[in-house]
């Protein structure tokens, strides 16, 4: 991966009268690997079928032996598309007997794929929220962003997910969707879009679910090749910069997370991980060298990529922060 | 045109008091309160809002409520329906006005 900073006005540095810094670990956030049965425009690990990254079992379980240790209260897995790992059922098992909260960000697509259709009864069985990509009501958007064809493949898995019991009322079993933008443009509302999404997955796909999150596009990865190839990077920092807001830094999620890679390396997010941006400051920088009291405290490492999580209402990986 | 219409331009709309901030503060105020979702929501009052930005041929709305109408995740056949209603409504009021030419004619006319 690259590092590289963002051409900006003004850096998101100078926005900072102190250094950001961590308050604790809540979350501990597994990157299992690049690999993707789908290629989506907007995704920032540019994960896809030909990636080969994959987290080892011994990263797992150093990973596993850190949250049985710490009061880490969520264990977040992401991808690619984690199912894709071979490991995913025996991490899914151990996790779950850690008794913590535990979060798969799926695809959707990939659970009504042949080989892959066990995963839902799995979830199920150990109680895994399930966070969904969705970015649009409309099919043709979604499609054009995510690729042909996988906007009625994700309501046939959110149906199946509600049959299980996902999204249903009294039931424990979580299932949210993430809404992010189809172009160069901010998100709405959290709440005003979830209505929106609400009501019409019901009265047109009778399809339910609990939270959607708002996520904005983070100028990294292929969602910046397309600012640059549409010509619209100059707007979009602008947009960001223009909506700066120092409420949203105070609850920025990198306070509360950190995000390890596939090979055991420690981010203060994923978007950080992509952009080969370890943890710095004094704060161990693998998993082998685990401290929870430095990395709980540590200082985060910024960039220009970070006003994406601090426009407006606010960025992260449950959605808005205001 | 020159420096006219520029996009840029659209970011100085907030400094539009700065000659008197009392009226600014005012106009600000109310047009927060209009704008927030109330017996409407938030997407149909954008949608309005850009049924009047395209008859009002402001492409300082036109941009602003463009962006806002995706933000919310309004579709384009959405928003030109909107467009289409603000454009009958404005060939409507054309032709309603033909009534004082019809009315001129019928008493000149022999």
């Amino acid at each position: 991966m690259i590092r590289h900073n963002l051409d900006v006005s003004t850096s998101f540095a100078q926005k900072l009268s102190v250094p950001l810094k961590a308050r604790g670990i809540e979350t501990l956030q597994l990157n299992v690997g690049s690999l993707c049965n789908l290629a989506c425009k907007h995704c920032h690990v540019e994960a896809g079928p030909q990636r080969r990254e994959r987290m080892t079992k011994k990263v797992m379980a150093q990973c596993l032996h850190i949250v049985q240790s710490h009061p880490i209260s969520t264990i977040d897995i992401t991808g690619g598309a984690p199912e894709m790992h071979a490991d995913l059922p025996w991490l899914l098992q151990e996790c779950a007997g850690l008794n913590r909260r535990l979060i798969v960000r799926t695809n959707a697509v990939i659970l009504l794929e042949r080989g892959y259709e066990y995963f839902i009864d799995l979830y199920a069985r150990h109680n895994v929220e399930v966070i969904v990509s969705l970015p649009h009501l409309d099919a043709k958007t979604t499609d054009r962003q995510r690729g042909e064809g996988v906007f009625p493949r994700v309501i046939e898995a959110l149906r199946r997910l509600n049959d299980r019991g996902y999204g249903q009322a009294e039931s424990k079993r979580i299932v949210n969707l993430v809404h992010n933008p189809s172009g160069a443009y901010l998100p709405g509302s959290q709440a005003g879009l979830g209505n929106h999404y609400r009501q019409t997955l019901k009265e047109k796909h009778g399809v339910d679910f609990n939270q959607l999150f708002c996520i904005t596009n983070m100028p990294i990865g292929r969602y910046l090749h397309y600012l640059h190839e549409t010509d619209n990077y100059a707007d979009y920092m602008n947009a960001l910069i223009g909506a700066f807001n120092p409420l949203a830094l105070e609850k920025a999620m990198c306070r509360t997370t950190l995000s390890v890679a596939w090979d055991g390396s420690l981010y203060d997010c994923d978007f950080n991980q992509m952009l080969g941006m370890t943890t710095n400051h004094g704060a161990p920088e693998h998993v082998s060298a685990f401290d929870f009291d430095k990395l709980s405290r540590r200082e985060i490492v910024t960039g220009n990529h970070c006003y994406g999580c601090t426009a407006g209402a606010g960025s992260s990986c449950q959605g808005a922060v205001i | 045109m020159g420096d006219y219409y520029e996009q840029k331009d659209l970011a100085d709309f907030a400094n539009i008091g700065e000659s008197s901030p009392e009226l600014g503060k005012k106009y600000f105020d109310y047009y927060g309160e209009a704008m927030k979702p109330g017996a409407l929501t938030e997407r149909e009052k954008s949608l309005i809002a850009l049924s009047v930005a395209t008859t009002q041929k402001c492409c300082y709305c036109i941009d602003a409520y463009t962006n806002q109408c995706l933000s919310l995740g309004i579709s384009q056949e959405e928003m030109m329906e909107a467009v289409h209603v603000g454009a009958a409504m404005v060939a409507g009021i054309v032709l309603a006005h033909s009534t004082q030419m019809r009315k001129i004619i019928k008493k000149k006319e022999m």
